[in-house]
């Protein structure tokens, strides 16, 4: 009970908000970097899933991606960007930590982007060109509508692991509210450490029902009852 | 081929054949299809029937020969140009899940860039055309909407930007057979007003026989076995093959297909509560054909039969002497309905009725045999007799 | 590459293959551990929602939200309360296995078809003996699956533990790599950590996979 007390008198501390450690700082550095490394990874992984999920070739490719994303630590990412960025003299901090970002954000768009357009019925697709549809208008009037809860859940996915190992930039100059747990771990403020993980945390959630409120938004209510399969390809 | 209402599709010696594969899948297939009616395409799996009906808009690409539409080679327009002026339904209908019914509707005038207001109105009009209530299902969602509902939907929207050509894949494949009969009724109704020219694939030959006004019947490795009228393709099957694929049954069918207003009828005797019997008599033997007199009310409707044996000796006719039960029969009644009720009276004969049940003549079990020994109207408008072509005879 | 030349020091890492050793058995006792208590749990919870559907929005809702609380805040909440310790790494790692490992049981329990359950009663099977003897083995390659991923995914969180003073493959990455940037050595440390990691997700996973066709052939096919 009393740690609690100790922490909401950490949050009460106008120090707490102030300086370059303050949360504001830190919290915007968590955001942007997210924000970027969620956007380089759409950027990539859209047209990447829109292009296997059309045409049905390169399933492999993304079962591949899909693996090994999984397989490497997303801490490995940081190691990885970290030896070229200090030798090459690129230096640390925001673009090092997006580079080590966007391994993490492209897997799930693609995967679930791939398998989003690939559930669309082919019967709906054959209708289409029937009708007289080119590629691309199936792709944009019927596949991507028809997949854009499952896509939706895929960027999701990913903006909620960015936004969660984005805490771990800290380690390569990077800031962001892990920042403050790091530096709380080395100098054994206990405090500020809880203090900082439970913003972390609440970052986090806060993603989450963010992206599952545009989801939920932007899904036509013709395919309302596909929500719950959107929910399991996470 | 904009503005006609059906324009001629020809088949002129279309070949399909599969990379990889021996065997083609459609062998030199030539049929032409009259603007306005309705060719099924019918056979086993693996005729070749669908892979014929889309080359029509060019879902597979012919490898030999061409197609025509309204005398123009389909190969001369881009292939999704082709498509939009040809009305496509599936079997699954395909509506798009995340349009409501009046933007699935509107798919092909989209595409076509029609404004607006041109498109909203055609919508409301098709959705009327196919019996559904546009205020009440234009911003429904397919998911909200019966087997049935959806099928209909799926045929407005083939009709959405009046093309003169329809392609139907098997439409009412997925609706349970009760409500397909009703579906297939309502479509041959829409198709009386619309007149397109409609290439419809199925695998059922009762389908066929019902919805065609011909029927191409296509054999394994896309050979077109035979192409005639329902009722010739009945009459004389071209091959052991189209008798096996039409079914032991045909005569029956042939029964289906005929109607009581297509028979001789014969002049009843009438007769009236009160004539007097020798008179009767006297009438009855100058009929060569009947043996009994009809007993009819003040409105000319039928009692029952007058036989020999009621009108011994003299005096009026007792309106109690006559055998109740004569069958009953309408001039639209189908052949197979009429011999059915014929069948199951002592007499012989059926009493046709008008709609409002005075009798309009008789007729009988062997005009009904007749009529099936009748030469048969084939696709090439002349008369064949029945059986000349028939392999097994 | 030998010493001096090039970012990766043989001499290095053949000098320091007990430590190597070492950390790779920390790993893997921390990765076990963590999947074998998450499985035990996930199963409980799972045969609880099957008892009684409506569980199936909270526990996945819980779950949802242990999974989406970064790694490092997890660790950091804990510590005021576990320490610096196995059960501080272990709490958090149990809770990340929980999502997918209760999604995927009750998903493959779901899939197996109901002809074999009612065959199964038919024949006069209890309740338990249908579970162990039909609707397990039918569910196997599902549950299997979130097995792979749930294991994968703890292999690579482990790594994390470093930053709180754990063992595991991330102390050569944190420890001896990024914390000292400056040292001829970093780059050698961290890409042996990354790649040993890497290299026991890829055994952990081939290693289920091939248990999984071991146990049960007549799936051999599907999931090929």
């Amino acid at each position: 009970m009393e740690f609690l007390g100790e922490v909401v008198a950490w949050f009460a501390n106008p120090e707490t908000w102030s300086g370059r450690n303050g949360i504001p700082i830190r919290l915007w550095e968590h955001v942007s970097l997210a924000a970027a490394a969620l956007a380089v990874g759409t950027l990539i992984a859209l047209p990447l899933g829109m292009l296997i999920g059309h045409t049905g070739r390169g399933a492999l490719a993304v079962v591949s991606i899909a693996n090994i994303g999984r397989a490497i630590p997303s801490l490995g990412w940081f190691g990885i960007v970290f030896v070229p960025a200090l030798n090459l003299g690129l230096g640390l901090g925001f673009w090092p930590s997006v580079i080590a970002l966007v391994p993490l954000a492209v897997p799930p768009i693609v995967t679930n982007t791939y398998t989003g357009l690939r559930e669309v019925d082919r019967d709906l697709v054959e209708a289409a060109r029937g009708m007289g549809m080119r590629e691309w208008q199936i792709l944009r009037r019927l596949e991507i509508p028809v997949a854009l809860p499952v896509i939706l859940a895929g960027i999701r996915t990913s903006a909620v692991q960015v936004v969660a190992t984005a805490t771990l930039a800290a380690v390569i100059a990077g800031g962001t509210l892990g920042q403050l747990i790091l530096v709380g771990i080395n100098i054994g403020d206990e405090v500020q450490v809880f203090g900082a993980a439970l913003l972390v945390a609440l970052l986090a959630i806060v993603t989450e029902l963010s992206f599952a409120a545009i989801q939920r938004a932007a899904t036509s209510p013709g395919l309302r009852d596909r929500g719950s399969a959107a929910e399991l390809s996470v | 081929m904009q503005d006609a209402s059906g324009a001629v599709v020809a088949f002129e010696h279309v070949t399909k054949r599969y990379p990889g594969s021996d065997a083609p899948a459609v062998d030199n297939l030539t049929l032409t299809v009259p603007a306005g009616e309705i060719c099924v395409l019918v056979g086993p799996s693996g005729c070749g029937k669908t892979t014929s009906m889309k080359m029509v808009n060019r879902l597979i690409e012919p490898t030999g020969g061409r197609i025509t539409i309204g005398g123009e080679d389909i190969m001369s327009l881009p292939a999704v140009e082709l498509r939009r002026r040809i009305g496509y339904v599936i079997q699954q209908v395909g509506l798009f899940p995340h349009l409501t019914i009046g933007e699935n509707t509107a798919v092909v005038p989209k595409l076509l860039r029609w404004k607006a207001d041109r498109t909203r109105k055609r919508t409301d009009e098709l959705l009327d055309i196919v019996g559904l209530d546009p205020a009440r299902y234009r911003d429904r969602y397919p998911n909200e909407l019966s087997g049935g509902e959806r099928q209909r939907v799926g045929v407005a929207r083939a009709l959405a930007a009046d093309p003169p050509v329809m392609l139907m894949d098997e439409p009412f494949g997925a609706v349970d057979p009760i409500r397909r009969d009703g579906l297939q009724n309502e479509f041959l109704r829409l198709q009386s007003r619309v007149r397109k020219t409609i290439i419809f694939v199925t695998h059922d030959v009762d389908e066929a026989i019902k919805m065609g006004d011909r029927i191409a019947i296509l054999q394994r490795g896309g050979i077109l076995a035979q192409y005639d009228t329902p009722a010739a393709i009945l009459a004389n099957p071209a091959s052991e093959f189209v008798e096996r694929f039409v079914g032991a049954d045909r005569g029956l069918k042939r029964l289906s297909m005929g109607r009581v207003r297509d028979l001789d009828h014969i002049e009843p005797v009438i007769v009236r509560s009160g004539e007097d019997r020798a008179e009767i008599r006297k009438r009855l033997d100058r009929s060569d054909e009947l043996t009994f007199a009809l007993l009819v009310d003040d409105d000319n409707r039928p009692l029952g039969w007058i036989d020999q044996h009621d009108l011994r000796g003299d005096g009026p006719i007792d309106p109690g002497a006559a055998t109740p039960g004569a069958p009953t029969v309408e001039p639209e009644s189908t052949l197979r309905d009429a011999l059915s009720a014929m069948l199951g009276s002592s007499v012989q004969l059926g009493v046709v009725v008008d709609e409002r049940g005075r009798v309009a003549g008789l007729v009988s079990v062997d005009a009904i045999g007749e009529r099936l020994r009748a030469p048969v109207r084939g696709v090439d408008g002349e008369l064949h007799e029945v059986g000349e072509a028939d392999a097994t005879s | 590459m030998s010493d001096g030349e090039g970012p990766i020091r043989i001499g290095w890492i053949v000098d320091r293959l007990d430590l190597l050793g070492e950390l790779l058995r920390d790993h893997v006792i921390l990765t076990v551990l963590a999947v074998v208590i998450g499985l035990i749990i996930s199963f409980g919870l799972a045969l609880a929602i099957r008892g009684s559907p409506r569980l199936y929005g909270p526990i996945i809702g819980v779950s949802g939200t242990l999974y989406a609380i970064p790694s490092i805040a997890l660790f950091s909440l804990l510590i005021p309360i576990t320490g610096v310790s196995i059960v501080t790494a272990e709490i958090a790692l149990v809770s990340y296995t929980l999502l997918i490992l209760i999604r995927n049981i009750v998903e493959g329990l779901n899939g197996v078809p109901p002809e074999a359950i009612e065959a199964a009663n038919g024949m006069g099977y209890t309740r338990t003996q249908r579970l162990l003897r039909v609707e397990l083995p039918l569910a196997l390659p599902v549950i299997v699956a979130g097995l792979r991923i749930a294991t994968v995914t703890t292999v690579g969180l482990v790594t994390v533990t470093a930053l709180i003073g754990l063992g595991g493959l991330g102390y050569l990455i944190v420890n001896l790599g990024i914390l000292r940037g400056s040292s001829p050595f970093a780059a050698t440390a961290i890409y042996t950590g990354v790649a040993l990691a890497v290299a026991l997700a890829v055994f952990a996973d081939l290693a289920l996979l091939a248990l999984q066709r071991a146990l049960t052939p007549w799936a051999r096919r599907r999931s090929a």
